[in-house]
């Protein structure tokens, strides 16, 4: 709408009726409205800060902080000042969101597939568990997983599903690497080996183009990703170590360990959200139209290969938007740790909220960091995404 | 081909619903693995909850029997639905309970959608809010400090859709309007909150709120954690109304222009009826999720449903029977959820239906 030209005796019937100035003044108002409630929140603060004697300002991050946390990826010890606290706080949060997301894509991608699977037995199986991962309270999930964990066995009955795997009442032992030489050369061999299977891989396309006959390479590729590690270990002057979980006395010593507060969090979240990613998978698959199927089965390709070459893909397109928004969810869920008593990022402010009395400042700090998080994946999302857009060329 | 004839075992015999079970060996292999897990689950599950399981009695009883405690629920089913709350109140939540439970019967029928339902349910929650508060009318008191047990879960969950309802709708044309204030106003509101967990959200609420207001004056926790969810339910609503908004043709506003309808007449009568029919199914799910997320208020010292079940735990009498109240509680919040779910897929074919026609 084009302002009308002013007329030359501009009354204020008209100023008011122009809906240009209606609109400058209108947003004026509401910018003096916003400005007069925040100023009335700060005076209201800042005259209950002053009452309660409260401190102001980010000093207090440099102090130390005093309190033990159960478990840090970043070392940590009551010594360290506030500021460590939180990051390591904010450690705990990435691990279980970065580990959470890897493996709900994992278990939604198979879900997700299952759930179309021809055989309608399987099918509804998965609709039950979806149902139930969907329709349950995740804060009850997780003091259900919770509860169950800390009912297990003690470690001298710890339940062990695989040798050196030890689930008991102090949480999962996992074996783990010894981080020495061996394992750097193995681990040397293990990226050695996957530039074989791609150059492989390029070699056998390039003969498929010439000559329409697509050479075997999967046996050679995995007979070097097997062999390549395994002579690396052997080059090495320290043999590659396994650090073995062993029981002394009352628990357990060596391997990884996992503390029931972990696994619980970890295990709820995954077993909730995958609920959520299985149904998106399905209706991503179920978008791509079935003349796609039909063409790749009339080009004679095996079920695995239309699923992993011609689906997959397309249907990436439609999964990835409501995907970012589930990955995104995690990580703001994964903030109900503090009512399972996991460290995160919230369990940590609100101690440190009750040490210092400074909420105004912790808030912010934490907020910031979940949005900033949040920011990130929407951002690696969108790269992903536009990345699968341009490949409809 | 070899797997062809493979991969179809005989099957004429077979009724033809049971045909896509047994239709190659991989399938017969899927099926039988499928029928020994879920065997397994129903007897384990039969003996653990029916079987074995202890109907009445007392903890002494539960302990000597292996299947699951039910009288421990049954012993502290009034405890899960009133709470705290003064024994002699506890008439009042009943009948409020009722009240809200016919209250969503009734909005469940499309013909009683209408400016008279809402008129009804914003009686309904002035009259309930007055009634469970008591101190008038010859009511004894129940202050908003005892509420709690179901009918604060119900309470919290309904009120902050009614408020997050309108809120939500003035920030989703917020953030569509043309006024740059406006527009940049509302996304900084909606993302701020998308953004941030929840349970932040609740901490602001009951630790910032405080601070934030003027000397004297309090607020019960159970105000600001209604707060709180109004403040995250409007963010949530605002962005599916946008997309119901944003689905609505051009085409519908110029032509109400043309009919000289004014641009809040246009937008009242024309764009808002087909952009709210158009998002139906994204609300119910946000009004499931709003309802599963009122737990959350357990950890800002609100006791609601869950909150009761978790404080049950640690009656020294009945120790140890955490999954009992945690299944019980599941079955309950699966129950509501569901049934708004299917209700949202039945509401979906019903408008699609009459969309074609």
């Amino acid at each position: 709408m084009t302002p009308v030209a002013p007329a030359r005796s501009r009354d204020l019937a008209s100023l008011w009726n122009d809906i240009g100035v209606r609109k400058v003044a209108f947003q004026a108002v509401l910018v003096a409205c916003v400005a007069a409630i925040v100023f009335i929140l700060w005076w209201n603060a800042s005259g209950n800060i002053a009452r309660r004697g409260l401190e102001v300002g980010f000093a207090f991050l440099s102090k130390t902080a005093n309190f033990a946390i159960g478990e840090s990826v970043i070392s940590y010890s009551p010594a360290d000042t506030y500021a460590r606290a939180l990051l390591a706080g904010l450690s705990n949060t990435v691990v279980i969101a970065i580990s959470g997301c890897l493996l709900t894509t994992v278990f939604g991608v198979l879900f997700g597939i299952l759930r179309l699977s021809p055989n309608p037995f399987l099918s509804r199986l998965v609709g039950v568990y979806v149902e139930i991962g969907r329709n349950v309270p995740l804060l009850l999930q997780l003091f259900f997983w919770y509860s169950l964990c800390t009912r297990l066995n003690g470690p001298r009955q710890a339940t062990s599903p695989l040798p050196g795997v030890f689930l008991s009442n102090r949480g999962l032992r996992l074996p783990s690497f010894v981080a020495n030489d061996g394992l750097l050369f193995a681990a040397l061999g293990f990226f050695f080996a996957g530039i074989v299977w791609l150059v492989l891989r390029a070699w056998a396309r390039r003969l498929q183009e010439r000559t329409g006959q697509r050479p075997r390479i999967m046996p050679w590729g995995l007979a070097v990703l097997v062999l390549a590690p395994l002579a690396g270990a052997h080059l090495a002057t320290n043999p590659i170590a396994v650090d073995m979980p062993e029981l002394q006395g009352f628990n357990f010593v060596g391997g990884q360990e996992f503390s029931p507060e972990f696994v619980a969090l970890l295990f709820g979240l995954v077993f909730y959200t995958t609920a959520f990613v299985t149904e998106i998978v399905r209706g991503g698959i179920q978008s791509v139209s079935k003349g796609q199927w039909e063409a790749a089965r009339s080009l004679g390709l095996p079920a695995g290969s239309i699923m992993r070459l011609v689906i997959l893909p397309q249907a990436m397109r439609t999964i990835i938007p409501p995907l970012a928004s589930q990955y995104i969810n995690l990580t703001k869920n994964s903030s109900l740790a503090v009512a399972i008593g996991f460290p995160d990022l919230i369990n940590i402010s609100n101690t440190v909220i009750n040490q210092t009395g400074q909420a105004l400042e912790v808030i912010f700090i934490f907020m910031g960091s979940y949005l900033a998080v949040n920011l990130l994946i929407s951002a690696l999302m969108n790269r992903l995404n536009a990345a699968f857009l341009a490949k409809e060329g | 081909m070899e797997t062809a004839t493979l991969s179809r075992p005989t099957s004429g015999w077979l009724p033809e619903g049971l045909k896509p079970l047994f239709s190659s060996w991989a399938n017969i292999a899927i099926t039988a693995v499928c029928t020994a897990f879920t065997l397994w689950l129903a007897a384990k599950l039969y003996a653990w909850g029916w079987a074995e399981a202890v109907f009445r009695g007392d903890a002494a009883a539960c302990r000597a029997a292996s299947g699951a405690c039910w009288a421990f629920i049954a012993d502290k089913l009034d405890f899960f639905i009133f709470g705290f709350v003064p024994e002699a109140a506890h008439w009042r939540v009943g009948l409020v309970l009722c009240l809200i439970t016919a209250m969503i019967g009734a909005s469940l029928y499309r013909a009683f959608w209408g400016r008279s339902l809402l008129l009804a349910w914003v009686a309904v929650l002035v009259f309930t809010a007055l009634f469970l508060q008591g101190g008038a009318f010859g009511l004894t008191p129940a202050p908003l400090r005892t509420w709690s047990g179901l009918v604060v879960t119900v309470w919290i969950a309904v009120v902050a859709l009614a408020t997050a309802y309108p809120l939500g709708l003035i920030l989703a044309l917020g953030r569509l309007s043309q006024m740059r204030v406006v527009r940049l106003l509302s996304i900084a509101w909606i993302e701020l909150i998308r953004g941030v967990p929840l349970i932040s959200i609740l901490f602001l609420a009951s630790i910032m709120v405080p601070l934030f207001l003027p000397e004297g004056v309090e607020l019960e926790v159970l105000v600001r954690a209604q707060v709180g969810f109004t403040i995250f339910g409007s963010a949530y609503l605002a962005e599916i109304f946008r997309a119901g908004l944003q689905s609505v043709p051009r085409g519908q506003s110029e032509g109400a222009s043309s009919l000289a309808l004014t641009r809040w007449q246009a937008l009242r009568l024309v764009i808002l009826p087909q952009a709210l029919k158009a998002v139906i199914p994204a609300q119910v799910n946000t009004f499931i999720m709003i309802f599963k997320d009122t737990s959350l208020v357990l950890v800002i010292g609100v006791f609601d449903l869950l909150g009761t079940f978790k404080a049950s735990l640690s009656d020294p009498a009945w120790l140890g029977f955490s999954t009992e109240a945690y299944v019980a509680g599941a079955l309950f919040y699966f129950a509501v959820c569901f049934a708004m779910s299917l209700y949202s897929r039945h509401l979906e074919a019903a408008l699609s239906r009459g969309h074609q026609k």
